[in-house]
């Protein structure tokens, strides 16, 4: 395959994304670095939640939950990192004297790195098991995961004096003795995010074009004839459900060390829905275009809020209709269509490739 | 495949015993205590008027409906009764439904790739390799079926009697023992049929075959043995020349198109 050909492919479009993303850094200021660093850690989130929402055909409107326990447990270490051992503030305030034991137990950086994953699998995969088992799907399940965002955020909310309550945790100033409000710092996390993107997508590029992935798409278009094929389809949904809540957990514990502040807004049922937008809008099943959908819907948020506040909603639901009504694919179909294109009006060309049309399938 | 030249001289060896088989939905009797056997490598078709409990039967067999009372036993001694459908297929049951049932996403040869008897766990299918094994027996599966010029294309795409016959393939591929198929050729035009009937045959080689079919000069041409069931119970069993001079039978089902039936 010639150079020209691989940078059309899903896995040439997103190498020229990650050169770009590494060069921005040196045209924009710290702050528009910053919220960039923020929207790739969405972007990490959406590829997992593709997995399920666009191979799989399972729509989870409760990610926000999963990201937001990685946040929250990374807050948690940062914070007691940063208060070097003393309580909160909060915590004082309702009269508490120590620290809780699980604090205790995520001052530890390593608890609390391998919690921000493990626990967003362990409450997806019981979810999973007590829903995929017997056979609740479609919009009841999505009913479900919306339920787990009520049942959380109210956790967090009534739980003041362990979580911080509405107000979050904003005292994050240092990890590992790095300050987090220094230019360096964030620009260290911006690249570590762009790496945790890179690493996850290819582990998801791998992942989807294996046979497994193969399965997957096959649960979304039969499920039945899967099962009478021999696939205990259950199993798959709640495998791929507990791996893309523990990328969103990792998605989550690098956003909040760019943010510096988590509140219970910031996962509660609203976000959990945008980021589902976020995929429709790139691209269900594409992998590549939800990280464009994230991308490009979080800049669009803060330009526009930016300059007109005002007509910052009417726009995201104006570009949620223009999607579904002309682009139902997405963004990725717009490549597609253009190629489609192309190829009418390059018949010889195209007949001169044909010889190479089985190279789609390696 | 080593087997087929003496299988003639043998006795027949029982696949499936059902013995009192009773289906109920609510206050309909779907099988009313409906027994049935069939041996090894046998063509078997279900006639019957709607709602005779046809299909109910295949659902009960394949796993997607439970029975209330009853028993079913596959090969020598596996019971179905309290089995998923999952397991059932992985035992060697197969299910090919009436209305096409394949993935549209996925190309052709994907399709028959993920259906093919293989481990089917999530570690065995995050590992699999396409074995030049399998490669192979995908190929003759493909030649099989007449879609080898159409594997790299998406099965969504494929006219109705080709979603047909991929679906066949797919269940093909499971090497199951025991085959059911839900009225093969309904919506086929004539010349899909006789290939279908042909498709039939050659199945017949490796596995039993259980077929539910309306159409009368189909199952005349293909039948070893016909069982016609009646408001879920059966009312005869045996060729197709016994079952048309059975009384009963031409009673309740061919009563009405007693002359088609002799024509």
């Amino acid at each position: 395959m010639g150079l020209s050909k691989w940078i059309g492919t899903k896995q040439g479009i997103f190498i020229v994304l990650l050169v770009l993303l590494a060069v921005l850094p040196l045209i924009l200021n710290d702050f528009h670095t910053n919220l960039l660093g923020r929207y790739l850690a969405f972007a990490i989130l959406v590829i997992g939640l593709d997995l399920v929402w666009g191979y799989t055909g399972i729509l989870s409107l409760g990610h926000g939950i999963f990201f937001g326990l990685g946040a929250y447990i990374m807050a948690i270490y940062v914070t007691t990192e940063s208060s070097g051992g003393a309580l909160p503030d909060f915590m004082m305030w309702s009269g508490m004297t120590e620290l809780p034991f699980l604090w205790e137990l995520l001052s530890n950086p390593v608890a609390a790195i391998l919690l921000g994953i493990l626990l967003p699998m362990a409450i997806a995969s019981l979810l999973g098991f007590f829903t995929f088992r017997n056979r609740i799907k479609g919009v009841y399940f999505t009913i479900l995961t919306q339920a787990l965002v009520l049942v959380t955020v109210t956790l967090i909310v009534s739980q003041q004096r362990y979580t911080g309550g509405s107000d979050g945790l904003s005292g994050l100033s240092t990890m590992f003795g790095f300050s987090l409000s220094s230019p360096q710092t964030q620009l260290f996390l911006y690249f570590l995010t762009l790496v945790v993107l890179a690493a996850v997508f290819y582990f998801c590029f791998k992942l989807v074009n294996s046979r497994f992935g193969k399965v997957l798409i096959a649960i979304r278009d039969g499920e039945n004839r899967l099962r009478f094929s021999g696939y205990n389809t259950a199993y798959y949904k709640m495998v791929v459900f507990t791996l893309s809540a523990g990328i969103a957990g990792l998605a989550g514990m690098l956003y909040v060390l760019q943010i510096r502040i988590i509140t219970p807004t910031m996962i509660d049922i609203i976000p959990s829905i945008e980021m589902a937008l976020w995929v429709a809008i790139g691209g269900r099943g594409t992998l590549l275009g939800p990280i464009f959908g994230a991308i490009l819907a979080n800049v669009g948020t803060t330009f526009f809020s930016e300059n007109y506040p005002e007509l910052w909603t009417y726009f995201i639901g104006l570009v949620f209709i223009v999607v579904i009504v002309f682009l139902p694919g997405g963004l990725m179909s717009i490549g597609n269509k253009l190629k489609r294109k192309r190829r009418g009006s390059d018949h010889e060309e195209a007949e001169q490739q044909a010889g190479s049309a089985a190279d789609k399938h390696s | 495949m080593k087997k087929q030249n003496n299988k003639q001289d043998q006795p027949l060896t029982s696949i499936l015993k059902c013995r009192d088989v009773l289906v109920k939905f609510g206050d309909f009797t779907a099988l009313d205590r409906f027994s049935f056997g069939m041996a090894d490598k046998e063509i078997h078709f279900l006639i019957g008027p709607n709602g005779a409990g046809k299909t109910t039967f295949l659902d009960v067999l394949c796993g997607l409906t439970k029975m209330s009372d009853g028993s079913i036993t596959f090969q020598k001694n596996y019971s179905i009764d309290d089995k998923k459908e999952f397991e059932i297929a992985r035992k060697g049951i197969g299910r090919k439904f009436q209305a096409p049932s394949i993935f549209p996403h996925l190309t052709v040869q994907e399709n028959l790739e993920v259906a093919m008897k293989q481990e089917k766990g999530v570690f065995s299918m995050l590992r699999a390799k396409m074995t030049k094994k399998q490669k192979e027996k995908i190929d003759r599966q493909l030649e099989i079926i007449g879609l080898a010029g159409k594997r790299d294309i998406l099965a969504g795409g494929l006219s109705h009697g080709q979603k047909q016959w991929l679906e066949i393939g797919m269940v093909m591929m499971q090497e199951p023992e025991l085959l059911l198929l839900d009225e093969p050729i309904a919506g086929m035009t004539e010349e899909e049929e006789e290939k279908t009937g042909s498709l039939l045959r050659e199945l017949k080689q490796d596995c039993s075959l259980i077929v539910v079919e309306h159409d009368m000069d189909f199952v005349r041409e293909y039948a070893e043995k016909v069982t016609v069931m009646h408001e879920g119970t059966l009312l005869s069993e045996g060729t197709m020349e016994e079952i048309q001079q059975n009384d009963k039978v031409r009673e309740v089902y061919l009563g009405s198109k007693g002359a088609d039936a002799h024509a």
